[in-house]
């Protein structure tokens, strides 16, 4: 099998997250890698760079991996875990600005068709119009 | 400035334990206009600074600060994580490798609030802790080198924190209440304020 791009899910909610990768799974089976992961470190609702970290890991492929998140902290939370990356590896993985759940579909759907990660990205952000 | 390693680690204990002890406060501006989580946060992240309190305080300033920005970053939970890591990051990175911290504290400061505005992509005026870090940077640029530096510093942080509160927040979650974001403090503006507050006392010696 050809590596497809990777699916990160990034959710303040651990249960958003989980239930966003379900639908996921739904669509593309396992012909994609996705991780994802929600909470702050003590468990509560927030995000968490070493687990932003890890989820990126797992899901990692040699095309890339393209993360979903929610909300703002999710956001400068994954930016941050992507600058904190080995420098060959920070290139090759991108925080799209689209719909956590519909944004997590569009990509890896797109994904699972052997796109690049720049074509993964762009379609989950048709999403949010650019 | 001439530094001892141990009005270092005071500082940053001072520090660490004026953020704890604010952390009802920063919920309560929190719950105000934002997740109401800041104080919680904020809590965790400086808890885990002072867990390592020992071994920054034996550490370079440089590799001191990046370690406390690295900590931020791997504990707080929030966006304020990034933002302040961010901070001390690049202030570390603006510092030489030794032990001296050099006369003029504003290119060091101003690297981090530089680093701040990048991860926020947010600029003055949006109700942030830049509204905080920025009038602290201007005031340390004009006062180099003045006795009543440190007084000046407090002043102005305090000040800047109540200029937040007719602010309408267009950046963070506090941006989603549009008009209803005015008339409260920000929660990021007061935990900048309780850091720069606590600093300047460490620095005169009055805790």
């Amino acid at each position: 099998m050809n590596d497809t791009v990777g699916i990160v899910i990034v959710s303040h909610s651990k249960d958003i997250a989980k239930g966003t990768a379900d639908m996921v799974r739904q669509m593309v089976g396992n012909e994609v890698k996705v991780a994802f992961c929600g909470g702050n470190p003590d468990g509560g609702l927030g995000t968490d760079v070493p687990l932003i970290i890890d989820a990126i890991n797992s899901a990692w492929s040699s095309k890339g991996v393209a993360i979903l998140v929610d909300l703002g902290g999710a956001e400068t939370n994954s930016e941050m875990a992507v600058e904190m990356l080995e420098a060959e590896r920070r290139d090759l993985v991108v925080v799209c600005n689209a719909p956590i759940v519909e944004g997590a579909v569009m990509a890896a759907t797109e994904a699972a068709g052997g796109s690049s990660l720049a074509q993964v990205k762009a379609v989950a952000e048709e999403l949010s119009g650019g | 400035m001439s530094l001892q390693p141990e009005t270092f680690k005071t500082l940053v204990k001072v520090a660490a334990e004026r953020v704890i002890a604010s952390a009802p406060e920063l919920t309560s501006l929190d719950q105000a206009i934002g997740d109401g989580d800041h104080g919680t946060n904020m809590k965790r992240g400086f808890e885990a600074v002072l867990n390592k309190l020992d071994a920054i305080s034996s550490l370079p300033f440089d590799e001191a600060l990046k370690t406390i920005g690295k900590t931020l970053v791997m504990t707080v939970g929030g966006a304020s994580g990034p933002l302040y890591g961010s901070f001390f990051l690049a202030a570390g990175e603006a510092l030489s490798h030794s032990r001296q911290l050099p006369d003029d504290l504003a290119e060091i400061f101003g690297s981090g609030v530089t680093a701040v505005s990048a991860r926020g992509r947010s600029q003055a005026g949006e109700k942030t802790m830049l509204d905080v870090l920025i009038p602290v940077l201007e005031t340390l640029k004009a006062g180099a080198g003045q006795p009543n530096l440190i007084e000046r510093v407090r002043s102005t942080a305090v000040e800047a924190v109540e200029r937040t509160a007719p602010m309408q927040a267009t950046k963070g979650r506090a941006s989603f209440l549009g008009t209803r974001s005015v008339g409260h403090v920000d929660p990021g503006a007061r935990s900048s304020c309780v850091l720069v507050q606590a600093v300047c006392a460490s620095l005169e010696g009055r805790q």
